[in-house]
């Protein structure tokens, strides 16, 4: 199984001379397995340059897994060229939105209408294919099995792990670790962090010993005070998560936008010096490199 | 009722608005980007009807959580805060449940009620023993056993009214006339809405049987003692007239009367005023 970064900025694209290096495009992850079976994470602005790459090997069979359905996960949908052409075969697997309940056709649907978009859902030529699903039930494509999780953020989102042929990728989507909405003198506090205990056990087990832990470390412990409960995870949370979940390799990703290449390596250098005896690598989310496991 | 019946009350209820209070307080915390989660939590946790949605969004099959969620300080930890403001704000757009219902079903005692069964249901379980930690299912049965009460009040106006009228009368309980009347009773109607909303099985059941008090199990005893205490205190009022004394098992549970138990509970004042507080802000 290897994997690329196709995008790495969270929240909106941000081109230009200060992300050259590690890249502007919004979330997207493509992971191709042994078999060559093709499995995309998210569909920010990044799927676009998936899907030219793709149009050289027609007609194509892709699996997207949508983490959640804010702008910058889904952006990229009608820009990915495949979904016009006939013969391709594009599968769409996501969560029951819990407000409304519609299921993860809403991702297309939303942006193909009228005002915002030329092409209606209707007009889309490949064979589109939507699969609504449940949080710890697996998917099988080929040898790989895609396991969603509900994690915290500020609308109904999965992290995904992904097994195959003895190896394995976990990507959070964007996640905030769950913290005590209580006091700690409140009279419900204890209470209520013992259900976070519980909620936060489940989701190491989930990470388990992955080959690839792909985390939102969208902020600095410093920034997340002014950031907190916006629903994104710091590089110190990711630190601590991969350590549990005995990782073997952590990716920083969704940076920030505003972010430059010069800051995101510093940052780094400052993490590896104050954090010396972890026993996992730690590498920031590059767009544009294939990452064998 | 029949089959079709019951399918044209569960229809009816997933339409049903929830309580004024809790309404326009979802409506004005969502509308500030800085309300702390913890005010939503308990603006929810105060209105049977928003608990009972959000519980039954939460517990559908299409989140396949390993283990039924019967609070809603669990939904938080495991939906988001947004999600759950969200489904709240979903709720309140319904509208509000009118304070004059045809049925001359007092909607405010009938909440006051509620809210103050469920802390006694709290209090109850605590005193026995259960944990900080478990107690908010407690709570969470003490809310919502009555919960048929509201439905059959909006759903079946005139007939409720005339078993309301009948209790009251002649002094007999609420669920008996109901039945009469109604051909159900409240009780049945709030396990036939849990039991389709796959709520918690031991919570379906303690709705259920919270007018019977011969079963060996902590919940439902919980729920019958503190729904008498609450009536025999006079916080608020659900319809039924009726004060049940404790039965054996439950004068066992507790090792108290229904009278001893109230004094052993020292000043219960304060669960009357915090659930009034939250009512009249």
């Amino acid at each position: 199984m290897k994997f690329k970064f196709w995008g790495v900025r969270g929240s909106i694209a941000t081109p230009g001379p200060n992300t050259i290096k590690y890249g502007g495009n919004t979330t997207c992850i493509e992971i191709t397995t042994d078999d060559n079976d093709l499995i995309i994470l998210d569909a920010g602005t990044g799927i676009h340059l998936i899907g030219q790459e793709l149009l050289k090997q027609l007609p194509i069979s892709a699996h997207i897994f949508i983490t959640h359905t804010h702008w910058d996960h889904i952006q990229g949908l009608p820009f990915f060229s495949p979904i016009f052409i006939p013969g391709n075969d594009i599968t769409l697997y996501g969560g029951l939105d819990p407000v409304t309940n519609e299921g993860i056709e809403r991702a297309l649907g939303v942006q193909l209408q009228y005002s915002y978009f030329p092409i209606r859902e209707a007009e889309l030529n490949a064979n589109i294919h939507y699969n609504t699903i449940k949080p710890g039930e697996s998917i099988s494509i080929g040898n790989a099995k895609i396991t969603p999780i509900l994690l915290s953020h500020p609308v109904l989102n999965f992290g995904y792990r992904i097994d195959c042929d003895g190896q394995s990728i976990f990507f959070t989507g964007d996640y905030e670790p769950v913290f005590n909405i209580y006091d700690p003198n409140d009279n419900e506090y204890n209470e209520y962090q013992s259900f976070i205990d519980v909620k936060q056990a489940e989701i190491i087990l989930a990470m388990k010993d992955v080959d690839a832990l792909i985390i939102d470390s969208s902020y600095t412990s410093e920034e997340y005070i002014a950031k907190k409960g916006w629903g994104h995870g710091t590089y110190d949370s990711a630190i601590n998560l991969a350590s549990m979940a005995n990782a073997k390799r952590l990716f920083f990703t969704h940076h920030e936008p505003t972010r430059t290449d010069i800051q995101l390596e510093h940052i780094h250098k400052n993490l590896v010096q104050n954090n010396p005896n972890i026993n996992f690598e730690m590498t920031l989310a590059k767009e544009g490199i294939d990452i064998l496991l | 009722m029949s089959d079709t019946l019951n399918e044209e009350l569960i229809a009816f209820v997933e339409k049903m608005p929830a309580f004024p209070k809790s309404v326009q307080k979802v409506v004005q915390l969502t509308s500030d980007v800085n309300t702390s989660a913890k005010d939503i939590v308990q603006v929810i946790e105060s209105d049977p009807v928003m608990t009972i949605k959000i519980l039954k969004v939460i517990n559908s099959a299409f989140y396949g959580l390993p283990q039924k969620i019967t609070s809603i300080q669990r939904s938080v930890v495991h939906i988001g805060l947004n999600t759950i403001k969200n489904l709240a704000l979903s709720i309140a757009a319904i509208g509000m449940l009118k304070s004059n219902n045809k049925a001359d079903f007092n909607t405010q005692e009938f909440l006051l009620h509620s809210m103050t069964t469920a802390s006694l249901c709290r209090i109850l379980a605590e005193r026995t023993g259960i944990s900080k930690v478990e107690s908010s299912d407690f709570f969470v049965a003490g809310l919502l056993h009555d919960f048929g009460k509201i439905v059959l009040a909006e759903f079946d106006p005139d007939n409720f009214k005339l078993a309301l009228e009948k209790s009251s009368e002649q002094q007999i309980p609420l669920y008996i006339t109901e039945l009469e009347f109604l051909g159900t009773s409240h009780a049945q109607v709030g396990k036939l809405l849990a039991e389709r909303w796959e709520l918690d099985q031991a919570l379906v059941t303690a709705i259920d049987h919270h007018h019977d008090a011969d079963n060996d199990n902590l919940l439902q005893d919980c729920v019958f003692a503190a729904n008498q205490i609450s009536k025999k205190m006079q916080f608020g009022f659900a319809g039924n007239p009726i004060v049940e004394e404790f039965p054996d098992n439950i004068i066992a549970r507790f090792e108290l009367s229904l009278d001893e138990l109230i004094i052993s509970l020292g000043d219960l004042s304060t669960v009357k005023s915090e659930a009034l507080s939250f009512i009249n802000s």
